[in-house]
């Protein structure tokens, strides 16, 4: 009797733990979800594609990449379920090895053109004077400047091919001017703020007031912008693979693309070579499309008035 | 006017800093890497055709020579920029004797052609769709149909290019495949050629087109949003003003303005998206002659062309900057 009635308490005990959990952790991220519905769908394709792309890593013989490791210009067979190449592809192994390395160059190029524009806003706003004319008029200069442009004389100029996580660092370089401006505004305003005037009044140092007031408010929207320049930078990768200026021994979506415009794969029919990295390309960027809009949700409210 | 005089000067000494930032380090970056494309070429074209090598140093002096490389620095540096303040941009190595203004001027005209038409037609279109998007009395069923439409300025134009080759152009056979006329047919005024380079320019415009709409559209679109809660929007309901009227002269006339800014931003990008589509089609245009530079490595000819796309950014930069006063009063009382 008294067992039973332990059981029951502690069963009673269990359902009210789940439903206190349900309650306080999932109620809230389920109505979030239902709210910001394209920061769900965005994070659910892209980790769904690097699921996918992680499982071939396990199943399928990726060095099969390389040129002339299968028969040319096989369609899709059971030996090569995404068909081969003019050159001798298995396509499934460029897929797989291809769509992280052009999302790696992405996010390096992203990190260094978020880590160099989040400093440069931070130093012009806050400190203003010479500082922000100096950087204002660098950014002024650079967002005139197409970056892709800038690139391609470089790269002529260095004269050989520049390995991925190259790629991906000179193309931070260059796109750091955007998020340095758009950033700045927010600091701006931000630094007007009655907390931040505050904390000023109460003594905090200029950097105590940047790590701790500025920035735990700014990280939604410099996230914001990390996916923009993400996606921005995958861009910029592929343009530069595709006019043949990447690196010719790398499977990426970019390479891919300039091998299939090289070779008219469209008028020779074979699908199957080109359709693929397209549509992981095209994957990459409505997910990252999505993300951002619904950081965008998050990160300013305003946005969130359903219209 | 006199407040507006001084902005115009400030902008325009902006526009020729930009120009001279912009052509200083396209003249210092080949210098400090080390290489020298020219005589990089030369090696190239002596592998390809078998020749003796010994010649090579002896022709690479005479081509510097010709190219004032063996002079002092400030001296080439400040031939160069009176070569580009009378517009000279140099001879082509790859088609030699052909100079590059000859080269980039023949195949500006087709891109200048085709994004000038499709800019236009994108940003009045797109700018059109987001404002109905952002008006909160519009039909429901609108969501629906545009929001799918918005997704697609998030896929790059180029690729939008190929699916329209592969279904409309290869599948469908209704369109050329590729160029920007008949291979058979030379340039002429005849009203046939007229259409063949019309039929030709379709598929590119529309790559283009898709893409854009959705740029403009998701812009506008907040602009909308955020003059929903304006004075003035209040005030005109209040007044009893039909819904049309509100919508076009208190919401739209707002919410464009930031629109025209959107378009001096991304200008760039508007021209290097047009390069990679031009590649996609072996559109005639100046990026079709870009890829082909790369490929012949003819450093002058891509230096031309870059030189003359920032030159053109820069000048409608200044061109948008000196008319948004015009077109928003604002700022010219701000200014004064």
């Amino acid at each position: 009797m008294t067992e039973s009635l332990s059981s029951l308490q502690a069963d009673v005990a269990g359902q009210g733990g789940w439903k206190q959990f349900n309650e306080e952790r999932v109620t809230p991220i389920k109505k979030y979800a239902l709210r910001n519905p394209s920061l769900i769908v965005g994070s659910v394709l892209l980790f769904g594609m690097l699921f996918l792309v992680g499982l071939g890593h396990l199943v399928w013989e990726t060095e099969m990449f390389r040129p002339l490791s299968a028969p040319t210009r096989l369609g899709p067979t059971g030996a090569h379920p995404f068909g081969t190449d003019t050159q001798g592809r298995d396509l499934l192994a460029v897929a797989i090895l291809g769509t992280p390395l052009t999302l790696r160059i992405g996010l390096i190029a992203g990190g260094v053109a978020i880590g160099l524009g989040t400093v440069a806003a931070f130093l012009a706003a806050y400190y203003r004077g010479v500082v922000d004319g100096a950087i204002r008029s660098v950014v002024d200069v650079g967002l005139a400047m197409p970056a892709l442009l800038i690139l391609i004389l470089v790269r002529i100029n260095i004269g050989r091919e520049l390995s991925t996580d190259e790629l991906g660092i000179a193309i931070g370089l260059t796109s750091w001017v955007f998020p340095a401006r758009t950033i700045r505004s927010q600091v701006l305003v931000m630094r007007e703020q009655a907390y931040v005037e505050l904390s000023r009044l109460s003594g905090t140092s200029g950097m105590g007031i940047i790590f701790k007031e500025m920035m735990p408010n700014l990280i939604p929207y410099i996230t914001a912008s990390l996916v923009g320049s993400v996606a921005g930078a995958i861009l910029a990768s592929i343009g530069l693979e595709a006019i043949g200026l990447g690196n010719l021994s790398d499977p990426t979506l970019g390479m891919t693309i300039y091998w299939n415009i090289q070779f008219s794969s469209i008028t020779l029919g074979m699908w199957w070579w080109w359709l693929p990295p397209l549509a992981a390309i095209v994957i990459v960027f409505v997910s990252l499309f999505l993300i951002s809009s619904g950081l965008d949700e998050w990160s300013n409210p305003r946005l969130r008035k359903r219209v | 006017m006199g407040v507006l005089g001084h902005f115009i000067v400030k902008r325009f000494l902006f526009f020729l800093f930009v120009v001279w930032l912009a052509s200083t380090i396209i003249f210092i970056i080949p210098r400090l890497s080390g290489q020298d494309p020219v005589k990089e070429k030369l090696l190239l074209e002596a592998q390809r055709g078998g020749a003796m090598q010994t010649g090579l140093d002896a022709m690479a002096k005479s081509y510097q020579k010709r190219f004032g490389l063996d002079q002092p620095m400030w001296v080439q540096y400040t031939n160069f920029l009176k070569d580009l303040a009378k517009l000279n941009l140099g001879v082509s190595i790859a088609f030699f004797p052909r100079t590059v203004n000859d080269i980039v001027f023949e195949s500006l005209m087709w891109t200048l052609g085709l994004m000038g038409t499709v800019t236009l037609l994108a940003f009045v279109l797109g700018t059109l769709a987001g404002a109905i998007l952002g008006w909160p009395r519009k039909p429901g069923w609108l969501q629906y149909v545009f929001m799918p439409l918005l997704t697609l300025s998030a896929i790059p134009q180029y690729l939008l290019a190929m699916i329209l080759i592969f279904v409309v152009a290869f599948k469908l056979g209704w369109l050329p495949l590729f160029g920007g006329y008949s291979p058979a047919t030379l340039p002429n005024m005849s009203f046939e050629f007229a259409i063949d380079v019309l039929r030709h320019a379709i598929l590119p415009a529309f790559a283009i087109i898709f893409s854009a709409i959705g740029f403009w559209a998701i812009g506008m679109r907040g602009m909308m949003i955020n003059t929903q809660g304006e004075d003035y929007m209040i005030q005109a309901d209040a007044k009893g003003l039909k819904g049309s009227r509100i919508f076009m002269r208190y919401a739209v006339r707002n919410a464009l303005l930031p629109q025209v800014t959107g378009l001096a931003l991304v200008l760039g990008t508007i021209v290097t998206g047009q390069v990679l589509v031009e590649r996609v089609f072996s559109y005639p245009g100046i990026g079709d002659i870009l890829f082909q530079a790369i490929r012949l490595s003819d450093f002058f000819v891509i230096r031309g062309i870059v030189i003359v796309i920032i030159l053109g950014i820069a000048g409608a930069t200044f061109l948008l900057d000196v008319l948004y006063p015009l077109l928003d009063p604002r700022i010219r009382v701000r200014n004064s």
